[in-house]
This record gives structure tokens, sequence and C-alpha cells, in this order.
């Protein structure tokens, strides 16, 4: 477990048939971060959590859990991973404490232990007094909580969590991301999901995969500067002279759009300051001044959508 | 220690649905009503009997013949209780919480055999009790008596093992209840064909379960016979182990 590395893949492939499923994914998890993992749908999100969980066997490639060999010593390596699918893996004839504790024995928690993990598994997703329930009575959020207890009732190292928030109501999603961020501090998380903001908020990593292959990973904060303003919009009472504004320091080009407004594209610092010097020292008598950024949502659209062109317009998002 | 959380959930869920009560039940009262008619037969036949030197006693008349019949009334509802326990997982997808659990295949597939097992087990036991009572009145061939409920554990473990290996190759439960049912009527039928006189017929004969099972409802005890089910047994719970397996494995 040297450097906190909670899991390594190395050049993992899986195929069903002739289909290329999984292509060459490589990557590392180590403690406190939490992965996003994107893609559209049959990129092959699913298909590489379950190569992680055990559930399938890769076509070529390793997996390590905290240095233990997955395929070599699968009983070892999976008491340290925790694993949500896609659909909660819940028995609905039995109630929450009945299935917890069941949870609980299948992962080899020490018999005395076992009524304290259930209880605090269930106080973390907040399964308070559904304890005598029926599973199957739950709605579909309490069942992804119960979901999610199962997955993190033997304290593992690696919990991964296949799109937890689907079907959750808003208020749902806020508590379940508030309670990956905090799992997120001691353990290692990963995280599938397609709903773009929920990366944001939660994850310090993204990786996008498509068509199986990794095509993007970078930290959060390099994502956020990726995102940052690239372009200005400005717009001006009286009009203003594009010439003049190519000369500000950084401004790579101004493109006039009608009306007054004029997008500045430009490289390096901001130069919103010296534009507004010299708006207000030339009379333009500018109303409005919008960065625009990139969202997520293009740089997922550009690296999924290959007909797509790169440059997509972009939208103003303050 | 695994197998038998595995094992105990089985049978949890397994007594949680009505299905098990309903088979209990029925298969309870068919038998009853068998052990009461053999009785009336024996009833019956007991004056002539009397005269007869070396005739037959309460254990042949009654106990062999219900017997007989309560391994072809388990080879009717043993489709019903296996069908469900591999492949209701794998399409409720609960498979993937025992996959992803520190537990290796062997200890799945004889943790939910064991389940199985321990329903039957049960249902033998209630059966058991029915000659037992007429221990009340009567004096019993207890050794007859052991070696019949040794058949018919014997037979009902084998009868598991295929239910378990079926349910392991489809998702729909009642396709696998249909295959289970045909292959168990199959093996208990084969021995039909063994009385066409051809060669090739001695060799089914041989495979077929109800050869195997008649000895032991005679009191002979042969561990040829014990053998073949045992064999039977694990070459299915191996077969399952290996299915289950295969499920991970890129094709």
């Amino acid at each position: 477990m040297s450097s906190q590395e909670l899991i390594r893949i190395d050049h993992l492939h899986r195929d069903y048939g002739q289909l290329r499923a999984v292509d060459d994914v490589s990557f590392e998890l180590a403690r406190g971060e939490v992965l996003g993992f994107l893609g559209p749908n049959g990129a092959g999100k699913s298909t590489t959590m379950q190569m992680i969980t055990g559930n399938l066997a890769p076509s070529a490639g390793e997996i390590r859990i905290c240095g233990i060999d997955l395929l070599d010593q699968p009983k070892r390596a999976k008491r340290e991973i925790g694993y949500l699918p896609e659909q909660p893996p819940v028995y609905r004839e039995l109630t929450v404490d009945e299935y917890l504790t069941y949870c609980a024995r299948l992962n080899r928690i020490d018999r005395r232990h076992i009524v304290r993990a259930v209880a605090t598994a269930k106080d973390r997703c907040g399964l308070g007094d559904t304890g005598a329930r029926l599973i199957g009575n739950l709605s579909k959020g309490y069942q992804q909580r119960v979901g999610i207890a199962q997955a993190i009732i033997h304290n593992p190292a690696v919990v991964i969590l296949d799109e937890p928030t689907v079907g959750l109501d808003p208020i749902q999603i806020r508590e379940i991301r508030g309670l990956i961020r905090e799992l997120g501090e001691a353990h290692g998380i990963i995280l599938s999901t397609h709903i773009l903001p929920e990366v944001q908020a939660t994850c310090n990593r993204v990786q996008i995969i498509h068509h199986g292959k990794l095509v993007f990973s970078d930290s959060t904060l390099g994502l956020e500067q990726q995102l940052n303003a690239t372009a200005l919009v400005a717009a001006f009472r009286s009009g203003p002279d594009s010439t003049a504004l190519q000369q500000l320091p950084g401004v790579t080009a101004a493109e006039v759009l009608g009306a007054g407004r004029v997008r500045l594209h430009y490289s390096g610092s901001d130069p919103a300051e010296a534009l507004v010097e010299m708006a207000a020292s030339r009379g333009w008598r500018l109303y409005e001044l919008v960065p625009e950024r990139r969202t997520l949502e293009q740089i997922f659209i550009e690296l999924t959508c290959s007909d797509v062109p790169a440059q997509v317009t972009t939208e103003a998002a303050a | 220690m695994m197998i038998f959380t595995i094992a105990a959930r089985e049978i949890r869920s397994l007594f949680l649905s009505p299905l098990a009560w309903a088979i209990l039940a029925v298969t309870l009262f068919i038998l009853a009503y068998l052990f009461l008619s053999q009785i009336e037969a024996y009833l019956l036949l007991q004056p002539r009997l009397a005269a007869l030197q070396g005739a037959p006693g309460v254990s042949d008349i009654v106990v062999a013949p219900l017997f007989g019949d309560a391994a072809v009334v388990l080879l009717l509802i043993t489709p019903l209780v296996t069908m469900r326990t591999l492949s209701e997982e794998r399409r409720s997808r609960t498979i993937s919480l025992l996959l992803s659990a520190p537990v290796s295949m062997t200890e799945i597939i004889i943790g939910k055999y064991l389940g199985v097992l321990a329903f039957f087990l049960i249902l033998i036991g209630m059966l058991a009790l029915m000659p037992l009572s007429l221990l009340a009145g009567t004096a019993l061939d207890l050794g007859k008596l052991a070696a019949g409920l040794l058949g018919l554990t014997l037979v009902v473990a084998a009868f598991a093992a295929i239910g378990l290996f079926m349910s392991s190759l489809t998702e729909q439960p009642t396709v696998a209840a249909v295959t289970t049912f045909g292959l168990l009527l199959l093996l208990w039928i084969l021995d039909w064909a063994g009385n066409s006189g051809l060669d090739t017929s001695n060799l089914l004969g041989y495979l077929s379960m109800l050869r195997h099972y008649e000895p032991l409802l005679k009191g002979l005890f042969s561990s040829t016979d014990v053998v073949y089910y045992l064999l039977v047994t694990i070459l299915f719970l191996g077969f399952s182990i290996r299915r289950l397996d295969a499920t991970r494995l890129p094709h």
C-alpha cells in the first residue's frame, strides 16, 4: 500500500464477442480521491466497474486493489471493495436490518461488531428508523440508500458507486453527494454518472471514457482552468472600436457581434480590467461584461461526439 | 462459515415466500393420503398375510411404497424449489452482491445448495414421522426404514443438485423449472428403455435413478447405489460452479 495507492489498473481490456467494450484503460486511484467516471451510454463505464469489483473477468490487463492482485487473490482483494451496481442488489423480501446483517456477514465482519457496523452504516446513509421495514416496501430513493449502506458497511478502502443518484429527488441527491464527499475523505471513491454537474460538485478528479478508451483525465482543479474564461462578451452603448480592442494585452481576436456587442478571445491573463479602463476613458458606455466559460458539458460533447466540430459555439455561463 | 451464511439466507428467503409453505402443505397432504391408503390396503390384506409364512410385513407394504411414491412427488416439486436459486439472483441483479463479496464461487454454490437441501430435509423429516407413528401400535423394521430414508435423502440430494445447475443456466426461473423437470424425469424413466433387451439398454438402465433407488427401498444397502447418487450430486454441483464462474469470463 505504498503512497496510499488504492487502485491500480493496467491496460485493461474486455471484449464481448466482436465488440471491444473496454480498450486499454489504465489509471490509479489514491486515498482521499473522488474519481468521477463519465461517458455516454454504452461507453464502458459499468463494464470497467464490474471488472474492478470482480463481477466480470477482464480479457487482458491487471487490477490491483491496495496492492493485491484481484485475479490472483480475489477473496483478499474483494475485502477492500464496496460496490453499488446500477441496480441496488437488495433482497426485497428481507428487512433493512436483516439485509445489512447478511451483507456484514458476507463481508466477514467479526460477529461481535456486526450490530455496530449495521447501525453505523444505517446512520451514515440516513436510514435511521427504517430498520424493521421490508426493503420491497421502501421507495426507490431509500432502496438506493440501502444499496450504498451495503457498499460501505465493511469500511472498505475503495467504494465504487455506479450512478448512485439515479432516481432520487433533489434533496436526496444533495444528501448523497454530501455523503460521497464525506466518504471521500477517508476512502477512495469511483463514481460513475452521466450527470455532469454532479461530477463538478463531488469529484476531485474526472475521467471521460468513450468507445472503451479513456479520452480525458484531469483533476477537477485542472478542469476548472480549462473551463475558465477564454472569451469575454462586452456590450457598449456607443460603438466600440475593434482595432483599439485588439490592442489590449492578451487579446487575440475581437469579433463584432452587432448591436454594440463584441466578443474578445484572449489567452493568458484576463483583459477585463484593462477593457473597463479603456471603455471608461474613451466613453464607450460599457453596460455589460460577461466572461464566457466552457462548461464540462462542452468538453464532454467535444470528446464524445466525433461528428460535432471541435469549436462549439459557447454559451455564457456566469 | 460463509457457506452457512449463504445457506441461512437461502432458506430464510424460501420461507419468506408463500411458495415454500404451499409446497410443504400440498406435498405432505398428498403423502399423508398415500400413507393412509397404504395402511388401508394393509388392513385388507392382513388376514391373508397372517396365514402365509415369511409374509411381507408392514414395513414392506406400507413404508416401501410410501417412500417410492414420495420420490416421484419430490421429482415434481424439486424444480419449483430450485428454480429460483440462481436465476432469480441473476435476473434481479442481486448476484453482484455475492460476486463482489469476499466469497468464492464454490462457497456461493455450496451455500445455496445446502439451503435448498435443508428445506428438503425438513420435508423428509416430516414424512418420516408418518411411518414412525406406526410404532405406537406395531413393530417396524427400523433397518428398512433407515435404508428407505437414506435412499430418499440421496435421491433428493441429486435432484437438488440438478435443479441448481439448471437454475444457473438461465435468467428465467420458469425455464429452469421446466428443464429441471425434463432432465429429472428422463433420468428417472431411462430404466424403461432398459427393459427392451438391447445391449445399450443396460447402460441406460444403469444410469436410471429409479434402478438405484429400488434396492434401498427393499432394505438392500449397496455402496454402488450410494456412490451413484453422490457422484451425480457432486458432478452437477461442479457444473454449477463452473457455470457461475463462466458468467464472468469474456466469450
